[in-house]
Parts: structure tokens; C-alpha cells; sequence
């Protein structure tokens, strides 16, 4: 399943890093999106899979596709010869295994089993809110301080404008 | 293993079944019908066969024939693939949502535990709104893909509309999950078995936001500028012929259905009946015996819940019929200016009394 979905979620993600068209590559990173809430649904973590879908898919595509389709963007002209591509996935890959190397000097040769059964309630509503209220909250806080100032920002900039 | 799976399928099909068998063909009649009464008409009265029209109850299966048979149109210059998609995407949400939504309650018969619903999930009502919200992406893409500047301008106005309106959806649903306590649409259903701790009694502001959020989600009037015939000939399905174009109709009925039973599970005392309690029923058909009874229960439980369920759709048929189209400013104002405030002040009512209590 992990296999299928990562498979799917890879090749949207490169779709939509390759193809011309803007609408086209905003449905592929939908698709992606949807993916990676499969993902998080393996994982047991149900809340945050669906959290995904409603913010990412549901909210923020959404938003995009208008406003790509209100700009109404044009497909620049040409393509990408052979040869760049290949340098692109050449960097791709560099840079992967680079992250995967990291990943292995600091975390130990292997990453954590999966937990079979998982502490109890994981992933749930509850347990997602009870560590948010409790273990993390002042970076709860401080990321919602955060979107507060984006938000004030964005209509500030929106005001300037229309004025 | 096996009696689960059978259970699951059944359960599937069952829905499955009086989504698309039912509902899906039988409300394009009862919408011609209905407002034609509302109008002083007749109605869709033609259709028979051997003389017999059944008050145009044959009128969904003569549709259904001759919108197969028509030709499956696809514009020039139209994005072949993403025209295609579109009717899908607006269908599929429909009929998915309806997973999470319990059509009954929990049973034990035979010694096994039945619980009616399909997919009981944790994160529930967030399920719905996860799907409703890529039901946006069907409209969407219909309107661009179209290659038609009326298609386009609906598709447009459509996503403005959706995008706003889930916001405060989704604002107006949270006093109903802090007076329950739950996001699981089965246990909200479950606490509603007195009459007057039915969601509507404890949150009525919450149920008419509610309401006017899902109508406007549906793009049905008074908020179908999406499809106004009168400025956009049909908006974003302007392009849409043969299977295609019953596909988005069959998308806003099931749509409609889905609201119809979420208002229901949440704020209508989901398969509870008023004032009659289950044990009084489970006493009242005691003569089947108890296995037998508990079966009766069940019944008379879905019965209720569909009964629900028909009447919201009769409610918000009769708004369709009653109400004219607000202007696109106007729908901009409401949402943003007058819903969300709304649902913002009653979230922090709520919270209040929660607190005290």
C-alpha cells in the first residue's frame, strides 16, 4: 500500500514540476496532496489526514486554481530540452541522497519500527489535542501568533490597493 | 471475518443503493413536481406507458433513456481530459460523504453487534468537510476545461462562493462538536435521544448557519449564481451533454441528500424518534420476540432517520422554489460579513456556557 501511494504521490509531484501547463500542474499537486493524507492514514494519524485534505486540497489548491484561473496564465512557449531535464533529475537525486545520508549520520543506521497496535489513542482527535494543549503549547501558540501576523499583513497589502 | 464482510457490503449497498437507486432518479421528479405545485402548475405529467403516467413518476426513467442515448459532446478547444474529469469529481464527494453518516444506531442481534453506519470514523464530521471540499474542484474544472466565457465566469463564481462559504461551514459546525464533546457523527447521534437535547434545541443559531452554508455549498438557490441561467445561460455546465450533464444534476441532488443527513445526525436528533424512547419501542414490539423486536427497532430507526432526511430535502426544496438569487456582492457580503461573524460570536457563546455549566 505505502508502495502504491508513494509511487502515485512521486509521479503527480513530478507531473506537476514538469508539465507546462499551470492548471494541469495545480491538479497534480492536488493529487499529490491526496497521497500524502493516504500516508498519514497508514500511519494511523486519521486527524491529521484529514486536516490535510480540508487545508491543503480543499482550501489552498482551491484558492490557487482561482487564481490561476483568474490571471488566466499562459503557457510560456518551448520546452525543456532533454539534457536540462537530465540535469534537473541529476540535482533530484543529488540532493536526495544527500538528505538520506543526514537523516542516517544523525539518526542511527535505521529508523524506528512501526509500532504495532501504536500508544494508545494515537493519532486520534483527542490525543493530537491533549499533547497540543499540554507538551506543545507555547509553539502552538507562537505559530498561531504567527498566522495572526500574516493574516494582518495580507489584508494591510490588500488595503494599500484598494485605496 | 466472514460476517464482517458481509456486514460491510450490505451496509455499502444498502446506501449505495438508496443514494443512486432512490434518491439520485426520484428528486428530479420530485423538484419538477414540487414546483409546479409551488407555481400553480401540473407538472411533468407526460411520460407513461400504455396510457398509465403514475403522476410522471415514469418521467425519471424516460430521462435517464434519452439522456444516454444523446451524444456525448465535447467542445473544441475544450481540455478533453480535465472535461471529462469534472462530472466525477462533482460526484464522487457526494456519494462518499454519505460513509460517515450513521443511518441507525447499534444493535445486537443474533449475538452479533450491527452498528448501521458505514465507516465509523474517529475524525467524522471532518471527514465530510474534507470531501465537500473537493467537490469544488468538479465545478472548477467544468467551468475552465469548457473552453466558454459563461462556463468560465461560472466557474469562477463558484469557487468565490465555495471557498467562502466553508469557512463559516465549518466555523458554524464547532457549538455543535463543544456541546457533544465529539467529532464522531454515531456518538452525536447517540446523545440526541431526548427530544429536547436534539441539536436544534442547543444550537439554533449553529443550525441555520448550518443550513444556509450547505445550501450555499450546493450552489442551489438563492445561491446559484454558479449556473444562473438568466445571466450565464448555465453556467459551468453550459458544455455538458448526454451522462455528463445528469452527472452533475445527480451530483447536486446527492449533495443534497448528504446535507440532509448530516442535518439530521447533528441537529434533528439523527434516527431518534420525538418523545418515544427506543426502550418504549423495543417494548412495543415485544410480541416478535427479542431478536425479533430488536430487528423492528431497527427499522422503525432507519424509517425515522430517512423520514428526516425527506423532510429536510422537501425544506430546502421549498427555500429553492421561494427565495430569488442574490446578486454575487450580495453573497460575498453575507458570507463573509454577516455568517462568519455570526458563527464566530455563537462559537464564543457556546464556549461560555460550556465553561459554566
Amino acid at each position: 500500500m505505502f508502495y502504491i501511494i508513494g509511487g502515485v504521490a512521486v509521479l503527480s509531484a513530478l507531473i506537476m514540476v514538469t508539465n507546462k501547463k499551470p492548471v494541469s500542474a495545480a491538479m497534480s499537486l492536488i493529487v499529490t496532496m491526496l497521497c500524502l493524507s493516504g500516508m498519514y492514514v497508514i500511519l494511523d494519524a486519521h486527524l491529521i489526514a484529514a486536516l490535510q485534505i480540508i487545508v491543503y486540497a480543499g482550501a489552498i489548491m482551491v484558492l490557487f486554481l482561482f487564481v490561476i484561473m483568474l490571471l488566466n496564465i499562459q503557457e510560456k512557449e518551448g520546452r525543456l530540452s532533454g539534457h536540462k531535464i537530465f540535469l534537473q533529475f541529476a540535482w533530484i537525486m543529488l540532493v536526495g541522497y544527500v538528505f538520506i545520508s543526514m537523516v542516517k549520520l544523525i539518526g542511527g543506521d535505521s529508523l524506528p519500527a512501526r509500532v504495532e497496535g501504536s500508544i494508545n489513542g494515537f493519532g486520534t482527535t483527542k490525543a493530537v489535542g491533549e499533547i497540543l494543549f499540554t507538551d506543545f503549547l507555547l509553539p502552538f501558540e507562537i505559530a498561531s501568533i504567527l498566522l495572526l501576523a500574516a493574516i494582518v499583513g495580507a489584508v494591510i497589502l490588500a488595503k494599500a490597493k484598494v485605496d | 471475518m466472514i460476517a464482517d464482510l458481509i456486514e460491510a457490503i450490505a451496509k455499502i449497498l444498502f446506501v449505495f443503493g438508496v443514494n443512486m437507486g432512490f434518491f439520485a432518479p426520484i428528486l428530479g421528479w420530485v423538484e419538477r413536481k414540487q414546483s409546479a405545485v409551488m407555481q400553480d402548475r401540473v407538472g411533468a405529467n407526460r411520460a407513461d406507458i400504455f396510457g398509465f403516467t403514475l403522476i410522471g413518476l415514469l418521467h425519471p426513467l424516460s430521462d435517464t433513456i434519452k439522456l444516454i442515448t444523446k451524444e456525448d459532446f465535447i467542445p473544441a478547444g475544450a481540455n478533453k481530459l480535465f472535461h471529462t474529469l469534472a462530472p466525477f469529481i462533482s460526484l464522487t464527494p457526494a456519494l462518499i460523504t454519505f460513509a460517515v453518516v450513521p443511518f441507525g444506531g447499534q444493535y445486537e442481534i443474533f449475538g452479533r453487534r450491527i452498528n448501521l453506519v458505514v465507516a465509523d470514523l474517529d475524525v467524522g464530521i471532518l471527514f465530510v468537510f474534507a470531501f465537500a471540499s473537493l467537490a469544488t474542484y468538479g465545478t472548477v474544472l467544468a467551468g475552465w476545461s469548457s473552453n466558454n466565457n459563461w462556463s468560465f465566469l461560472g466557474g469562477l463564481r463558484a469557487a468565490a462562493q465555495m471557498l467562502s462559504y466553508e469557512v463559516a461551514m465549518g466555523l458554524s459546525i464547532i457549538g455543535i462538536i463543544m456541546v457533544y464533546g465529539s467529532l464522531k457523527l454515531t456518538e452525536i447521534g447517540a446523545m440526541q435521544t431526548d427530544f429536547f437535547k436534539w441539536g436544534i434545541f442547543l444550537q439554533p443559531i449553529g443550525f441555520i448557519l448550518f443550513l444556509t452554508c450547505a445550501i450555499a455549498e450546493n450552489k442551489r438557490a438563492p445561491f446559484d449564481i454558479p449556473e444562473a441561467e438568466t445571466e450565464i445561460v448555465a453556467g459551468y455546465f453550459t458544455e455538458y451533454s448526454s451522462m455528463k450533464f445528469i452527472m452533475f444534476w445527480m451530483g447536486e441532488f446527492l449533495e443534497m441528500v448528504t446535507i440532509s443527513g448530516i442535518i439530521t445526525t447533528l441537529f434533528l436528533g439523527a434516527w431518534h424518534l420525538p418523545f418515544i424512547s427506543d426502550e418504549r419501542l423495543l417494548s412495543l414490539f415485544g410480541f416478535a420476540g427479542p431478536n425479533g423486536s430488536i430487528i423492528m427497532l431497527m427499522m422503525a430507526n432507519i424509517a425515522t432517520f430517512f423520514g428526516k432526511i425527506i423532510f429536510m430535502i422537501w425544506f430546502q426544496m421549498t427555500i429553492r422554489w421561494t427565495l430569488p438569487r442574490f446578486r454575487y456582492d450580495q453573497i460575498m457580503k453575507l458570507g463573509w460579513k454577516i455568517m462568519l461573524p455570526i458563527s464566530l460570536i455563537n462559537i464564543f457563546i457556546t464556549g461560555l456556557v460550556v465553561l459554566l455549566k
